[in-house]
Parts: C-alpha cells; sequence; structure tokens
C-alpha cells in the first residue's frame, strides 16, 4: 500500500489517471444522490425548460425535451462501467485461456487457434462488432456480447506471445520433468508471468471497451432511448450543431475524461509493471 | 524463387485462406438473423407464393451449407449477390462508395504517419523531459475519445465557429467531374481541373483530420517506444561518444532499427482507420462505405452486410500485405528469418 503510494507521488500523471477514474466510478455509483433531476434518466418531457444553455439550475444545460444533460451524464457512466467490466470479465478468461492452450500445447491446437485469432482480427474491431449487432436487437445484452466476441482474440494474441517465450525456460522445463500435469504449468506456472501485460492490457482496455461502446451506441446500434448513453447522446446532440453545442460536446467530454482516465493508469503501469508495449 | 516473392506470396495465400474463414464466420452470423429476410424485402403486403419465391431464388428454403456453397459459388464469379435495400448488385454498390472511404482513410492514413512518427522521434529523443511530457500528454488525449467525439469538435471549431472549412460533403456543387477512379482528387487531376481539385481536398481536411487523430496518437508512442529500446542499445552510446550530432543520432541510428517493429502494429492501426470511418463519415456527411454499411445493417439487407464487412477484411489483409513487404524491403535479415511467431 505504501509502494503504491509512493509510487503514485513520482508519477503525477497516473495519479491524475486514478483521480478521474475515481470521480468517474463514483459518479456512476452515487448518480442517484448527485443527480439534480434523478428522473430525467428516463422519457421525461419539460417544455417549459427545453434547449436551455448551460448555466443556472442546468450546469450542462438540457435537451430539446427539457432533460437535465449533467443528470443524465451520470446515468450514462453506469452504463459504460457496467459494460466495461462484463466485456472484460468474459473477454479476458477465454482469451487468456486460449492463448495459454495455443502457445504452450503447440502443433495443431496452436496452428487452430491462432488462425482462428487471425480472422477475428482481420475484421476491422467496430465492423466486427457492427455486423453481430446488426442482426441482432439492439440491446445492452447484445451491445456486451458484439464487443466481447471482437476482444477475446487480442488477449490470445498477448498470452500466445509470452508463452512461446517462456515455454523454453528453466522453470517450465524443471515442473515437466517432476510430471506436473498441462494444466497446472500452464495456470500455475507460466500464467503468473504473464499477469502484469494482462493487468496493463486490462486497464487500457476499460477505456477502450467504454469507447468502442460509446461507438456502437453513436451509430444507433447501443442502448435504446430513453435510457442515456453517452454515444447515442453526442449523436442526438450532433443533429442540433451548432447552436445547442453543448448537447454533443458535454456527453463527448464525459468519454474523454473516462478513457483518458483509464489510459493513464494504464500507462503509468506500464511504465511500472512492464508488459505489453 | 527470390526469398521475397515466396514470402509475399505465402502471406496472399495465407491472407486468402483468412478471407475465406472471414467469409463463413460472417456469412454465419448473418444468417443467425431472427425473422425471414424474404418477407422482409418483399414487405407485409406480398403473398405467401411471392415470399416463397423468393425464398427460394435467394436458396434460403435450403440448409446455412447450401446456402453458403450458393453464395461461395456466385462470389468466385465476382457476384456478392443483390442488395435488398438498393435493389442493385451488392459489387455495384460497393464499387461506387469503397473509393469515398478509401480516399479518406489515404489521407488520415497520410497524417497518422507523417505527423504520428515524428512527434515520436521527438519525445523519444527528448526522453524524460518537457517535450515527452506534453507528447505524451497529448497522445493519450488524442487516443482517449472515439472518432466521432474529435469530428463533432472540429466541426464546431473549424467549419461553424471559425468557418475556415466546408461542413460536409466531398465537393461543392458547382463542380462536376466526370468519374474514372472515383477518388475526386485523382479525378479532379485527370480532369486537368485544378480548382475542383484544390475544393476537394478543402473538404477532406476536416474528416481526415478527426480520423487520424487518435491514429496519431498510438503511432507517436509506439514510435517513441520502439524508439527507446533502440536508445539502450551499446552502439547508440559508442555513436555518442564519438560526438556524433545528436539529430542524426535520432534519425538514422535509433529511429531506422525502430521503423521495422513500428510499422507492423501501423498496418494494424490502419484498418482501424477503416472501421472508424463508420464514425466520421455519419458526422461529415461523407458518402462512403462505412455510412453504406450502417444504412444496411440498420436495413438487415444480408448479402450487403456481408459483402461489405468482406471488402473491408479484404482491405485491411491488403494493408497488412504491404506493410510486410515494406518491412522485408527494409530489413534484410528478416528475408532470411524463420516464420515468426
Amino acid at each position: 500500500m505504501k509502494r503504491a503510494a509512493l509510487i503514485l507521488a513520482a508519477n503525477p500523471l497516473t495519479l491524475l489517471g486514478v483521480v478521474l477514474v475515481a470521480l468517474v466510478v463514483l459518479a456512476a455509483l452515487l448518480a442517484d444522490l448527485i443527480a439534480p433531476f434523478p428522473d430525467h434518466r428516463g422519457a421525461v418531457v419539460d417544455f417549459v425548460n427545453f434547449n436551455k444553455p448551460p448555466g443556472g439550475a442546468f450546469i450542462m444545460g438540457t435537451d430539446v425535451v427539457g432533460r437535465d444533460l449533467f443528470s443524465r451524464i451520470l446515468y450514462a457512466y453506469r452504463i459504460s462501467l457496467l459494460m466495461a467490466v462484463v466485456v472484460l470479465a468474459i473477454a479476458v478468461p477465454i482469451g487468456v485461456t486460449l492463448g495459454l492452450m495455443a502457445g504452450y500445447l503447440g502443433g495443431r491446437w496452436e496452428y487452430g487457434l491462432m488462425r482462428l485469432t487471425d480472422i477475428f482480427l482481420a475484421i476491422p474491431p467496430l465492423v466486427l462488432a457492427l455486423s453481430i449487432l446488426g442482426v441482432m436487437k439492439p440491446t445492452l445484452l447484445n451491445g456486451m456480447i458484439a464487443v466481447t466476441a471482437m476482444w477475446w482474440p487480442w488477449y490470445t494474441r498477448l498470452v500466445y506471445n509470452i508463452t512461446r517465450g517462456e515455454k523454453a525456460e528453466g522453470y517450465v522445463l524443471a515442473a515437466e520433468v517432476t510430471g506436473a500435469s498441462r494444466i497446472h504449468i500452464m495456470f500455475r506456472e507460466i500464467l503468473p508471468n504473464c499477469i502484469p501485460a494482462i493487468v496493463t492490457k486490462m486497464t487500457l482496455d476499460a477505456g477502450f471497451v467504454i469507447l468502442i461502446a460509446s461507438s456502437l451506441s453513436f451509430l444507433g446500434l447501443g442502448v435504446q432511448a430513453p435510457t442515456p448513453d453517452l454515444g447515442s447522446m453526442v449523436a442526438e446532440g450532433a443533429r442540433y450543431l451548432p447552436d445547442q453545442w453543448w448537447l454533443s460536446v458535454f456527453p463527448g467530454l464525459a468519454i474523454l475524461i473516462a478513457v483518458f482516465g483509464f489510459n493513464l493508469i494504464g500507462d503509468g503501469l506500464r511504465d511500472i509493471l512492464g508488459g505489453d508495449r | 524463387m527470390p526469398p521475397l516473392l515466396r514470402q509475399t506470396l505465402s502471406r496472399v495465400g495465407m491472407s486468402l485462406l483468412v478471407l475465406w474463414g472471414v467469409s463463413m464466420l460472417i456469412f454465419v452470423i448473418a444468417r443467425v438473423i431472427p425473422g425471414d429476410p424474404a418477407r422482409v424485402a418483399l414487405g407485409p403486403n406480398a403473398t405467401a407464393e411471392q415470399v416463397q419465391a423468393l425464398s427460394e431464388a435467394l436458396h434460403l428454403d435450403r440448409s446455412i451449407v447450401v446456402q453458403y456453397g450458393f453464395w461461395l459459388a456466385d462470389l468466385v464469379q465476382g457476384d456478392l449477390g443483390r442488395s435488398l435495400y438498393t435493389n442493385r448488385p451488392v459489387t455495384q454498390d460497393i464499387a461506387e462508395f469503397l473509393p469515398a472511404t478509401l480516399e479518406l482513410v489515404f489521407v488520415a492514413a497520410l497524417l497518422m504517419v507523417a505527423l504520428g512518427m515524428p512527434l515520436g522521434i521527438l519525445a523519444a529523443r527528448y526522453r524524460g523531459r518537457w517535450p515527452d511530457h506534453l507528447i505524451r500528454v497529448i497522445s493519450l488525449l488524442t487516443v482517449s475519445a472515439p472518432a466521432f467525439v474529435w469530428a463533432v469538435v472540429l466541426m464546431l471549431c473549424f467549419a461553424y465557429f471559425l468557418p475556415l472549412f466546408p461542413i460536409a460533403g466531398r465537393l461543392s456543387e458547382e463542380f462536376t467531374i466526370p468519374r474514372v477512379t472515383g477518388f475526386l482528387t485523382i479525378d479532379a487531376l485527370l480532369a486537368g481541373d485544378l480548382a475542383a481539385f484544390a475544393d476537394a481536398l478543402h473538404h477532406i481536411v476536416l474528416p481526415a483530420v478527426a480520423l487520424s487523430l487518435s491514429g496519431i496518437g498510438q503511432a507517436a508512442r509506439l514510435t517513441r517506444a520502439n524508439m527507446i529500446e533502440t536508445y539502450d542499445k551499446p552502439y547508440i552510446e559508442m555513436a555518442q561518444a564519438y560526438g556524433f550530432p545528436e539529430s542524426r543520432i535520432a534519425r538514422t541510428y535509433a529511429f531506422r532499427p525502430s521503423l521495422i517493429p513500428s510499422l507492423t502494429i501501423i498496418g494494424l492501426d490502419i484498418a482501424a482507420l477503416l472501421g472508424n470511418a463508420f464514425l466520421v463519415e455519419a458526422v461529415f456527411g461523407w458518402p462512403g462505405l462505412s455510412r453504406y454499411g450502417v444504412q444496411v445493417i440498420l436495413r438487415k439487407d444480408l448479402n450487403a452486410i456481408v459483402g461489405t464487412v468482406l471488402v473491408i477484411a479484404a482491405m485491411f489483409l491488403i494493408v497488412n500485405i504491404i506493410v510486410d513487404i515494406l518491412t522485408v524491403l527494409m530489413n534484410p535479415k528478416i528475408r532470411h528469418a524463420e516464420k515468426r511467431g
């Protein structure tokens, strides 16, 4: 704990990242308490206060039906963070396991799994998620499935590359000589050496999942109205440029703050732990 | 066979294999769609016989394996089927919309390399000092927002508040250029119309910058990371001991060897531009393949979805093959190295 504090003190940018992410998480968790107009997360109409520029009771202004933008952004953070947590919680174990298998077992496993990875990586990430989502109903759950499907191959490749290097190391050979099972070698011997790289990548990816999820909802393939989502809020607001600029700028800024926070932490971790480039 | 040719051929072969896999993957994804595509295409007023007839014409009544067989046989003859949305052959739609996207991606990729790499070199040379920190913060910021946010910000700043650039589209209305390649800048030059060329360039600046911003940040970070690894090598220390100028050391001794690992990743980043074009085209009303892609996805137009994704994947693989060849050309050692993992 003390060491972590020292490291943070020496890396002001990483510290800034921790602060930003903490703020975003708090905003999402405490949205019910912080939001000036909690009911504005739903389908509320307030035609007295529509299209108000930022100021007064509405620090970020109101949208075309009079909902408080600040309140909606706080609730939108919930969706973003939930997405990041769920996608990584599913994609990382799958990707890591397949990477360990391809790297350690070699032979047919290596060939088959890495070709499968190549196929997934041959489609630009956003396009793959789009086409999966295109044929399903655009719901939060399906969005998570689509993003997860595009995310695991990156971990397979990362872990595969490390495993191939570690495979010939003395400690692995020693474990093989003592008759340890292949499962034991993969998960108890090799995996711990992949952890720093995986943790670094996960931190960076938490930001990128938020980014991709917002991109999907920007294109109309994410969470559907009236549930607030940062991406669809920007898309909606972009239609009222330049007069109601706040409608697209503040949700955009909200994405930037969250992703920037995770990137700063990930970048710091990369320096501290080493790991993937 | 010369090694370069052999490696290129094997890469092309491998890419075709991957493309085949992509086609199956996307085909399966597109066919698990709930609902009857024939019914969707014909609308609610069609009779059961009409739906039945279209189903049979599209082989929708057969198993998915048979459907894939028919589709693959058509593909080999250059036929991706008809789009149920535009009611034209998908290949014709793609031929119409692809050049606009490629033009945008090409300019963005150029910006990414031309701005990202020098920033990375600068950061590595002044490692740990203020230029390094500044470039680090800037590149982290640029990768921290999706392309559509940058598109909105740039549009607001440089098309509305400071009306320096046009708001949307590829060309002003007063110009007409005969379509040869579909790349407006090239077509304008071919037609000898310099005013139209300037106008087309003027239109592409904002969308291309919005698209390339996160790529610039990534290229800068990558170049810096790889160069710093090279900077730790003894031969750099030797060059410094000999008193070679720092700028020459940076450019020649530290940058060049680090270019090879950077290039591979930059190929992937260019591929990501193809995907992100979806976001930028939507904001700037850019009539490209991505906009078409979103339209057909929203309308669940199977042939068009499969065709679009396949073409984008093919572009992606071509970019990677080109990058691979460049890598080999730059480093004779790789030519003889074993297949890399």
